[in-house]
C-alpha cells in the first residue's frame, strides 16, 4: 500500500498524487508535505545540502514508519520519497503523501509521517556554506519533541 | 569456548563518525568478551586517535545492530552488522 523510495533524482508531486489515487474513487482527501532546502542556516547563507543515508536500513525504516501510520489512521495509501546526494537551495528534499476517505486522517497521518521521518530514518544532512565551510546538521530537540507528541496517540 | 576466541563483526560508520574514523566500513575481529554495543564502543575507542575522537561524545552517537536501532546494552554477536552514526537529521 505504501510507496517508498530513496533517490537522487527530483520528484514530480502531481505525478505522485496521480499514482497514489489513480483509478480509485474512495479517496476523500490527500495530505501533502514537501520539504525543501532553505538558503540559510543559523543566519549563514548556504549553497548546498548533501544527504547521506544507510542504504541497507533506510527503506525498511521508512516502511516501518508507513506501517505505523497505517495502523493509527484509516489510510487508503501513502507515499514517502526522500532524496539523497547534493541538493541546492529551493530544491525539494522529501515528499509525504497520505490518502484517506476523510481529511483529518489524511492531514494527521501526513504530520505524523514527516515527524517520524525526521527522527526515525537513517539520513544525515551536511550543509555547505557560502564561505566554503561545511558542517553536519545537528539533531534538533524540537524534532524529537515533535515526534514524541505522537507517542500517546 | 576457548579463551582466545574472537568475534568477527562488520562495522559501518556514517556522517561525522565516518570522517573521524576515516573509513565507511570494515570487518573486525574483537575479543570474545565484547558482548554489547557499549563493550564494542569501549574497544573501538582504544584503537587510535581517530577512533578516540569519533567515540568521545557517546551521548551524540546512535547505533543499529543488523539494521535495527539499538542501545548501549544491545547484544552483539559474530556475523552482526553494527552501524554507528550521529542522531538522524533527515526530512
Amino acid at each position: 500500500m505504501a510507496t517508498i523510495r530513496v533517490q537522487p533524482a527530483a520528484f514530480d508531486v502531481g505525478a505522485e498524487i496521480a499514482a497514489l489515487t489513480g483509478g480509485r474513487t474512495d479517496v476523500g482527501g490527500i495530505g501533502c508535505f514537501v520539504g525543501t532546502v532553505r538558503d540559510s542556516a543559523g543566519g549563514r547563507p548556504i549553497t548546498a545540502m548533501t544527504l547521506e543515508h544507510y542504504p541497507a536500513m533506510t527503506e525498511a525504516a521508512m516502511r516501518d514508519i508507513a506501517a505505523e501510520a497505517a495502523r493509527r489512521w484509516p489510510l487508503l495509501g501513502c507515499t514517502l520519497i526522500h532524496r539523497v546526494g547534493t541538493l541546492r537551495p529551493g530544491e525539494a528534499i522529501v515528499l509525504v503523501l497520505a490518502a484517506s476517505a476523510h481529511r483529518q486522517a489524511a492531514l494527521d497521518a501526513t504530520s505524523f509521517l514527516i515527524d517520524w521521518l525526521k527522527t526515525g530514518a537513517p539520513f544525515w544532512k551536511k550543509e555547505t556554506f557560502a564561505d566554503g565551510e561545511s558542517e553536519w546538521v545537528a539533531a534538533r530537540a524540537e524534532d524529537e519533541q515533535a515526534a514524541a507528541r505522537w507517542s500517546g496517540a | 569456548m576457548t579463551t582466545d576466541a574472537v568475534t568477527r563483526l562488520r562495522i559501518l560508520y556514517f556522517a561525522w563518525l565516518r570522517e573521524r574514523v576515516g573509513a565507511a566500513e570494515e570487518d573486525v575481529e574483537v575479543p570474545a568478551g565484547i558482548a554489547t554495543v557499549a563493550d564494542l564502543i569501549g574497544w573501538l575507542r582504544a584503537r587510535g586517535p581517530g577512533f578516540a575522537a569519533a567515540f568521545a561524545a557517546t551521548r551524540s552517537i546512535r547505533c543499529a545492530v543488523n539494521q535495527t536501532f539499538a542501545g548501549p546494552d544491545s547484544a552483539v554477536a559474530a556475523g552482526d552488522e553494527v552501524a554507528f552514526f550521529p542522531p538522524v537529521t533527515g526530512g
